[in-house]
């Protein structure tokens, strides 16, 4: 694992029992004591991740903003200094180069969080599509550390450690405060449908934040938290993931992202022609979401059948530690895309109930 | 890697604990259920079902992946943990006690000297 990379927090994982996996190139704890235990402490109480792998992309100069808004297919123009947008890049044919989190930090300031697997083509891309922007594209993601703290505890926890009214702080606003005497990012986000926060960091300073935050969050039931009960945690909530829901083939038509793609803003960004068409027309195929009743885990590359023809393939899959079940999502042609699907697990037809996520019950976010 | 020494086991992960003459109990080594991780699912065969020596009798699941058991030696099934198909996670928390898969009959005793010694599976992990 030497050719790895390790984030800011690697000792501190590894100290409390991480169980580290090559993920994106990087040496990630994908676990400390049990996937299905962490998941269940973040529903329940809080949990503390490092996924300071994310990286962190600035644009700023004149004309920042309508740069930006060229590129992605969310409306950037209605962003207010400390908010955050979710939005996919698209190529031009409507697929899907990445999927972030564009953060105005001041006027013709931006940062972008982006999949870390994603990173180099994110940044080669956007230099590629600068046009006449003329400003900095500057890939800052070894200054910067990651710390999502989620969980209905999360508020309790960091508010020991801050002077923001994080109560105050609505879902996706964010503010730069200091964390444990250390200046951060404070954003209302997450990965996984429960109150929480992403905490940008400076990458030299992780430790002594994660520390702090550590001990906060002692009396509240804080967990470690891998890259597995994340994943679990994403899937329950009905969030995609780069490279399961969307990617350089899927579009967001397709996987049900439309509110993200602002047909009508004013500016004409990358992939619009061919989402416009692919909505009028409706989308060929489509991501669903789907319950099986059975803790058999229904794996990715599955095929989907209807009858015996193959209709699709499964994308994402997991169990369900809260449902106590098999849940996951699947790409599937738009005619078939309704009741009667199944897969093939070790010889045995499973049926799979087509559903609405989140799979559970989550707070409502505001 | 916890590797009792009363038990036998296979270059697969199973161990086999011998109860007398005729029947022996079998199930999948601590660092079988380490590796799997979280084990979320187990599939076994019913009670009377034969098998041979090396055949896959059940698939384990964890968050992670799937996997086949094999048979140590010839058997036949006599009685299946049934504390293993509401509580899979039995076999990450007591994989040699609670988590014991199958009673089996043994149907052929010469096999059973065929079996890794507790110090050969050590070592089989280290290799």
């Amino acid at each position: 694992m030497s050719s790895l990379r390790r984030t800011c927090l690697h000792e501190f994982n590894a100290a409390r029992g991480a169980r580290f996996v090559d993920f994106a190139g990087w040496e990630m704890p994908v676990q400390y004591k049990s996937i299905l235990d962490e998941h269940r402490a973040v529903r329940a109480a809080a949990g503390l991740f490092d996924v300071s792998h994310m990286g962190e992309i600035t644009v700023r100069g004149r004309g920042a903003g309508a740069f930006i808004d060229r590129l992605v297919t969310n409306d950037i123009s209605r962003l207010t200094p400390g908010g955050v947008v979710y939005s996919p890049m698209c190529h031009p044919g409507g697929g899907v180069v990445d999927d972030l989190l564009v953060y105005m930090r001041a006027p013709e300031d931006y940062l972008l969080c982006v999949n870390a697997s994603n990173t180099a083509k994110d940044h080669d891309w956007i230099r590629r599509n600068a046009g006449d922007f003329s400003g900095e594209i500057e890939d800052q993601s070894a200054q910067w550390g990651l710390i999502a703290l989620q969980g209905p505890q999360a508020p309790a926890i960091l508010e020991k450690l801050t002077p923001v009214p994080l109560r105050e702080l609505r879902y996706y606003r964010f503010a730069e405060a200091p964390v444990a005497g250390v200046l951060c990012i404070i954003s209302r986000t997450g990965y996984t449908g429960e109150l929480g926060f992403e905490l940008f960091v400076p990458w030299a300073q992780a430790e002594s934040i994660a520390l702090a935050l550590e001990e906060a969050g002692r009396p509240h039931g804080l967990v470690m938290c891998g890259l597995g009960a994340r994943d679990s945690l994403r899937l329950e909530a009905g969030f995609s993931l780069y490279g399961h829901e969307i990617d350089d083939e899927i579009t967001p038509v397709q996987a049900g992202l439309l509110w993200t793609v602002k047909l009508a803003k004013s500016v004409p960004f990358i992939g619009r022609d061919a989402l416009l068409r692919e909505k009028t027309d409706g989308p060929a195929r489509r991501v669903v979401f789907f319950r099986t009743g059975d803790r058999r885990i229904i794996r990715p590359g599955t095929p989907v059948l209807a009858g015996g023809t193959t209709v699709g393939r499964v994308l994402s899959g997991t169990l369900s530690p809260v449902c106590n079940e098999a849940i996951g999502s699947a790409l599937v042609d738009a005619p078939a895309a309704s009741d009667g699907l199944g897969v093939d697990v070790r010889g045995q037809r499973v049926p799979l109930t087509l559903c609405k996520p989140p799979f559970v019950t989550l707070p409502k976010q505001h | 890697m916890n590797v009792p020494t009363h038990l036998q086991y296979t270059r697969e992960h199973e161990w086999l604990k011998v109860l007398d003459e005729a029947t022996a109990l079998v199930g999948i080594t601590d660092y079988a259920q380490n590796s799997l991780g979280d084990i979320t699912f187990c599939e076994l065969p019913k009670p009377g079902r034969k098998l041979r020596c090396g055949e896959t009798f059940g698939v384990v699941e964890s968050v992670k992946a799937a996997s086949d058991l094999f048979m140590p030696i010839d058997a036949e099934v006599l009685e299946v943990n049934p504390v293993l198909t509401s509580a899979p996670e039995t076999l990450n928390k007591s994989p040699y006690d609670d988590g014991w898969m199958l009673k089996i009959k043994i149907l052929n005793r010469a096999q059973l000297p065929g079996l890794l010694s507790p110090e050969a599976y050590e070592k089989h992990l280290g290799a």
